[in-house]
């Protein structure tokens, strides 16, 4: 079912090796705009873009007001530093790339509104931006009635996939399997409670993680959600006391988080003895700021980035974001993949030779970034990255260890046969 | 929903599910007393509520920085000095706040509303500003966490005792003020009869001036001590508006008495519920019921006898 879908999308032959191909289509598409000039705004813009000669505007879209500009913020900040990074290299096809940024004030029509002034008025050539899967939905039919391309950071629950969004983020199987999958083998975890808030990705997420732990023929002993903001959790604390699992599973998002974790460690149960052990995909660098290491200390975290990968590509991603953002600038999953999306677009308009969006769009399965902090990512054609999947042991100043990766870039399937 | 339990299971549920009760019952109660003290005594309905309590949350913090730089050897004393200090700046702001909007609105009870709804987004945006718009963790000293153990399957986590040994005594005292101090008399005087309590010399504007500075000093306290078990970001407060008003509105708003005795129902209810079913099923059920009995009885629990 999945590969029918794809079809459509799938314009370019996916091989082994076209990566190599690509870039040196790219040097030489690079080296001969050097020789003969760069070519002229109407070759590499046949559709009315925001492209001149010397300039390309594209859109940054996220909330800097209102409750989720918490989260937002550092997806913005990780946007902008690659769009200087790019631009100090010499920019997209010669030009320079400059930004209009709007805010999504935290509030679904204003990300619709903000997003077809964007498209219309500004007629960017993509946009970077959105966070929750609600802001998503909402500028999802303006993309698509506009064609415009958006490319989306973070984690979410699947279940979709639109010609016009590249997801640099992880789908929820990509995140939820390798996690259960590590917890099994290695600390050897029986029975499993579910945990989360009331709304789609909690829930979506936890129906996958409850079929993949059934079809180990392990047991799920409890599955809970509390609504967004709930800030007293100490009734679940004495239900997990009671029915004793092995592992909390949970994905509590935004001021909750601080809440939950905050009493776990009050109601006595010390996450450093692992008893039970806590595992969350929900829980970033960016929110332990607001947790408290101190209060986080030993759970561990299932998603492809931590800040503290030891690579070389990620020593110079965390270097350049800290010289421009601060000392104690944190690094999230979230905040590396909305710094893969403007990346990704120069990689694509490149192959593409041009800024025009179904040029893009047919250039983007394949495009490879062996510069990525998180090591390496490929688009594939369903418009996900292919990406590892990494475990984190939370320390007690707010950063992870990677105790794990997967050996193979765990393929996206954003409807997944059999979990749904 | 009982069978899957043994008997002896379900008494220690019950235990454990009554101490998780009291604490939340603190935390509405430390939430409600200086909305109940500014919507009841003054008929003000402050959405800024919230915003107040987080300023005391921001000032904790602030301290607690303070402390760890400077002072590291008295750190596990800032908590102490840090509540009084967030009780100071959240009723100092409150005082201004009055001053320059609210004494304005007197007789326009629903632009209240709409001016402390502006007051609460200026207040989460100011934050925003000035500590960035990520949360802050606050540092707790070592003697506030952890829990004690009372029985096997009995533990009570030290800040949820903390917050009751707060709450209790933050009601004793604003329960003295009101009923047993001269300026409590002037206060219920003022809000039975404001121009006859004019007439006999009180000077109204002074006291509510220092009325809504109390009740946002109070929100102040409270916001510091959420601290321990919540997150502090700019707008953190809003997570906290909804269940207070929901308190303050059940048991009546004139009566203090009321506020405590819905904080009471609303815990216990909603605590007991969340045990056998899931949290936001409790929570639909905790308000549905808070519903009927509003229906029933308008005035809301405790109402104040007043000859009109």
């Amino acid at each position: 079912m999945n590969k029918t879908l794809l079809s459509p999308l799938q314009t370019l032959p996916h091989k082994k090796g076209g990566g190599m191909k690509t870039w040196k289509k790219c040097l030489l598409t690079l080296a001969a705009s050097l020789v003969f000039g760069t070519a002229q705004a109407a070759d590499v813009n046949t559709t009315g873009l925001a492209v001149t000669d010397t300039a390309v505007k594209v859109g940054i879209l996220h909330s800097v007001t209102g409750t989720m500009s918490i989260s937002e913020t550092g997806s913005v900040q990780a946007e902008k530093l690659a769009i200087e990074q790019i631009n100090a290299m010499g920019g997209v096809l010669g030009r320079k790339i400059e930004y209009i940024q709007e805010d999504g004030a935290s509030d679904w029509p204003t990300f619709a509104e903000k997003s077809k002034k964007l498209l219309v008025n500004d007629k960017v050539a993509a946009v970077f931006g959105c966070w929750t899967s609600a802001s998503r939905k909402a500028v999802l039919p303006i993309f698509e009635q506009y064609n415009g391309m958006l490319y989306y950071p973070t984690f979410y629950e699947g279940l979709e996939q639109s010609p016009n969004v590249i997801y640099t983020g992880q789908e929820a199987t990509q995140q939820i399997i390798a996690g259960i999958d590590w917890v099994t083998k290695t600390k050897g975890a029986k029975s499993f409670y579910l945990l989360g808030s009331d709304y789609i990705w909690p829930r979506t997420s936890n129906k996958i993680a409850r079929k993949h732990i059934e079809k180990l023929g392990l047991s799920v002993v409890g599955e809970e959600y509390y609504p967004l903001g709930h800030t007293q959790f100490n009734s679940v604390i004495n239900k997990i006391k009671l029915k004793k699992p092995d592992v909390i599973y949970a994905i509590v998002v935004g001021g909750s988080n601080v809440a939950f974790y905050k009493q776990l460690k009050a109601a006595g149960i010390d996450m450093t003895k692992e008893k039970p052990l806590v595992l969350t995909i929900s829980v970033t660098e960016d929110e332990i700021l607001g947790i408290g290491g101190e209060n986080m200390v030993g759970a561990y975290a299932a998603m492809k980035y931590f800040q503290s990968l030891p690579n070389d590509n990620n020593k110079k991603f965390v270097e350049a974001f800290k010289a421009k953002y601060g000392k104690d600038a944190v690094i999230g999953d979230v905040t590396q993949a909305a710094y893969l999306g403007p990346w990704l677009w120069k990689a694509a308009v490149e192959k593409a030779g041009s800024f025009d969006i179904d040029k893009v769009r047919a250039a983007s399965p394949g495009i490879e970034l062996t510069t990525a902090p998180e090591g390496y990512v490929k688009i594939h054609p369903n418009h996900h990255l292919w990406s590892k999947t990494r475990i984190g042991h939370a320390r007690t100043d707010g950063q992870y260890d990677v105790v794990f990766e997967t050996k193979e870039l765990i393929e996206p399937d954003p409807f997944p046969k059999g979990y749904q | 929903m009982f069978a899957e339990y043994s008997s002896s299971e379900l008494l220690s549920i019950f235990a454990m599910q009554g101490v998780a009760g009291l604490i939340l019952f603190s935390v509405f109660v430390l939430m409600a007393l200086g909305l109940a003290i500014i919507f009841g005594q003054m008929g003000v309905i402050n959405m800024a509520h919230g915003e107040f309590m987080i300023l005391g949350a921001y000032v904790t913090y602030l301290t607690s920085h303070v402390f760890s730089t400077y002072l590291p050897e008295f750190f596990s004393l800032y908590f102490i000095l840090a509540m009084i200090l967030a009780f100071i700046a959240a009723g100092a702001l409150g005082a201004l706040v009055e001053w320059a909007m609210i004494r304005h609105l007197y007789h326009r009870p629903l632009d209240t509303l709409l001016a402390t709804w502006g007051l609460s987004l200026i207040l989460q945006q100011t934050y925003r500003s000035v500590f960035g718009p990520r949360e802050v963790g606050v540092t707790l000293p070592d003697w506030l966490m952890g829990s004690y153990q009372l029985t096997d399957s009995i533990e009570l986590p030290i800040n949820g005792l903390f917050v009751m040994c707060l709450a209790l005594g933050i009601s004793l005292a604003v329960a003295l003020l009101m009923y047993r101090s001269r300026w409590g008399t002037q206060v219920r005087a003022v809000v039975q009869n404001r121009p006859m309590a004019g007439a006999v010399g009180i000077n109204t504007g002074k006291v509510d001036r220092v009325t809504f500075a109390l009740g946002c000093g109070i929100a102040g306290v409270a916001g510091s001590a959420f601290t321990m078990i919540g997150s502090t970001g700019p707008t953190s407060g809003q997570l906290y508006i909804v269940d207070t008003f929901l308190v303050v509105v059940f048991g009546g708003a004139s009566s203090l008495l009321g506020t405590i005795a819905s904080a009471f129902s609303i815990s216990q209810a909603q605590s007991t519920m969340e045990f056998f079913m899931s949290g936001s099923m409790s929570k639909v059920l905790t308000l549905l019921f808070v519903v009927l009995i509003l229906m029933l009885r308008p005035q809301g629990l405790f109402t104040l006898k007043v000859r009109r």
